[in-house]
């Protein structure tokens, strides 16, 4: 029988320090569903979800209950719909079918009301822009992204114009709770293909007609594992780490497995990434706040962010078959316990999360700023994380709300995971004229590598 | 199939006699039993058994487990023994 230590530390990861598999994510072609009618396209796009749906959630349960690791979400992600939809118009009848499939299915978020527009968008494209605001307003759990910039194909700064606009638009519309629209809208560069985690999760071009992808978690189990280790080098801190996310992965990975031989669908990709929620004890501020930091924002707090990040992947790495999504560390703010406490005492700044996000596995997550922020200062703080995306060959995304009719010391409380966040402050000094310049701004020289 | 069962509580006379019975009300077989005294008098017990003659589903001998727990205060999981496998064997 397996050593009786090892068997109470699962248990006390699982029980104590909020050890989970944070998602199972089906990913959905859609491109079978195309049709040069709306309602012809939403209804197959309705009747597909819930076809090959159908047992997700069950299915997620009975591994729950079996294995007794809390899966916490159930998720599906879809072709980007702007790809399918080209020439129907009423493209918010593509968001309703997705939402009332996805209700129906029992999962928590869907994802894929997306659009690419790294370079230009097409007239179509531009449309399906200009529709997010009412999608996300009237649906409830329908995510949305727009890929702005790549490494190879530069920075559209049309796009991350309108999408500033398009960021404020959704938080007005979705006033009354809080701005939420804006909390489901991922502006993305160097977007993947198989994320599982929202909101940013969509079903890539190059995938197959069916997924099943798994992101993990357990920032807590990190945390515990960090502290028997205090005042150690850093040496033994990245070997630490990289024991825990083995193990956390390995975990991951056979859930992967079993949901992907349960529901006869293909194991796509384990994303090994240390996803906070805004549980005590579940924190990425704390992982780093252990590493010696009196607060996270702290001056090191990147270089400690930046150890983390690597030594999560190189730990994971070995535990699964494939990697992918975004594989790291997240920094959203709202979600994250630790966080919230830094950024409520100042000491974590918008300027400090941009520098982590140089390091980290996304970008500039789940930040509430006032709502009377300008469109074109939500554009800048994107086309800087865009650049950052752009130029280290990695994915970065912001996930904005200008929370309406709040200032800088008020809260919003969006529930659930999306947590609890303050009103950040901003820069003041306009970018105005810099914004309304568009263009492209060129890939850079790094990009050609042919 | 094969799972483990872990009790972990105060320690007290009854605890195995507990488990072992309603584990063999659903005609669960005991392959291993090992028990320790952590600190404070924290008893834990971590049983291997094999439920491939089992006449109760995982669920409901999970519940019976957890019943027969509750009577005497002390804490009972289940769990397949696959997920310790692939968390801390390579």
């Amino acid at each position: 029988m397996i050593d009786q230590k090892d068997i109470l530390k699962t248990i006390d990861m699982i029980a104590r320090q909020n050890l989970d598999i944070r998602t199972i994510t089906m990913g959905i072609s859609l491109f079978d569903c195309v049709s040069g009618n709306a309602d012809v396209c939403a209804g197959r796009v309705y009747d597909k979800i819930t076809r090959k749906a159908k047992d997700l959630v069950r299915t997620g349960e009975a591994i729950e209950n079996e294995f007794g690791i809390p899966i916490v979400n159930k998720r599906i992600s879809v072709t980007p719909v702007s790809l399918i939809s080209q020439g129907c118009g009423d493209y918010v009848k593509f968001a309703h079918a997705m939402d009332r499939a996805a209700h129906e299915m029992g999962v928590d978020f869907i994802g894929g009301y997306s659009a690419f527009v790294q370079k230009a968008a097409t007239a179509a494209e531009a449309q399906f822009i200009d529709s997010i605001p009412q999608a996300l307003s009237e649906t409830g759990i329908v995510c949305s992204s727009v890929n702005v910039a790549t490494t190879r194909a530069g920075i559209n700064m049309d796009a991350v114009k309108r999408m500033g606009e398009v960021i404020r638009e959704s938080a007005e519309l979705t006033a009354a709770q809080g701005g939420m629209g804006a909390a489901k809208l991922v502006v993305f560069a160097n977007a993947v293909e198989d994320n599982p985690f929202m909101a940013g999760a969509f079903h890539g071009t190059g995938e197959g007609d069916c997924v099943i992808n798994v992101g993990v978690s357990g920032p807590g189990v990190v945390k515990a594992a960090l502290e028997s280790k205090k005042g150690q080098p850093f040496d033994e801190v990245a070997e630490t780490i990289k024991t825990t996310a083995f193990h956390i992965t390995r975990m991951g990975q056979l859930v992967a497995r079993e949901a992907s031989r349960r529901l006869g669908v293909p194991f796509g990709i384990v994303d090994l990434s240390l996803a906070p929620t805004p549980a005590i004890g579940d924190s990425v501020a704390y992982i780093l706040e252990e590493m010696g930091l009196e607060t996270c924002g702290a001056h090191g707090t990147t270089a400690a962010l930046a150890l983390l990040n690597d030594a999560v992947k190189k730990g994971g790495i070995m535990a699964t078959s494939h990697v992918g999504g975004l594989s790291g560390a997240f920094i959203p703010v709202s979600e994250d316990a630790g966080m919230i406490h830094a950024a409520e005492t100042g000491a974590l700044t918008l300027e400090k999360l941009e520098a982590m996000t140089c390091v980290c596995s996304v970008g500039l997550d789940m930040i509430a700023l006032p709502g009377d922020t300008p469109a074109e200062v939500l554009s800048a703080i994107m086309a800087d994380e865009a650049a950052i995306g752009m130029v280290n060959t990695k994915t970065t995304a912001v996930r904005l709300i200008p929370v309406p009719g709040k200032q800088v010391g008020d809260y919003v409380d969006f529930g659930g995971l999306l947590g609890r966040a303050p009103i950040m402050p901003y820069n003041h000094n306009s970018p105005k004229e810099f914004i309304a310049r568009g263009g492209r701004i060129p890939a850079p020289l790094h990009a050609q590598r042919n | 199939m094969r799972a483990i069962v872990s009790v972990l509580g105060q320690d007290k006379p009854g605890i195995i006699a507990h488990i072992s019975h309603a584990l063999y009300e659903a005609n669960a077989n005991i392959l291993d039993i090992t028990q320790t005294v952590l600190r404070d008098e924290v008893f834990a017990m971590t049983m291997l058994v094999d439920l491939a003659a089992m006449k109760v589903s995982f669920e409901q001998l999970k519940e019976q487990l957890g019943a027969a727990g509750a009577k005497i205060g002390i804490e009972v999981r289940l769990m397949r023994e696959e997920i310790f496998n692939s968390m801390h064997r390579v």
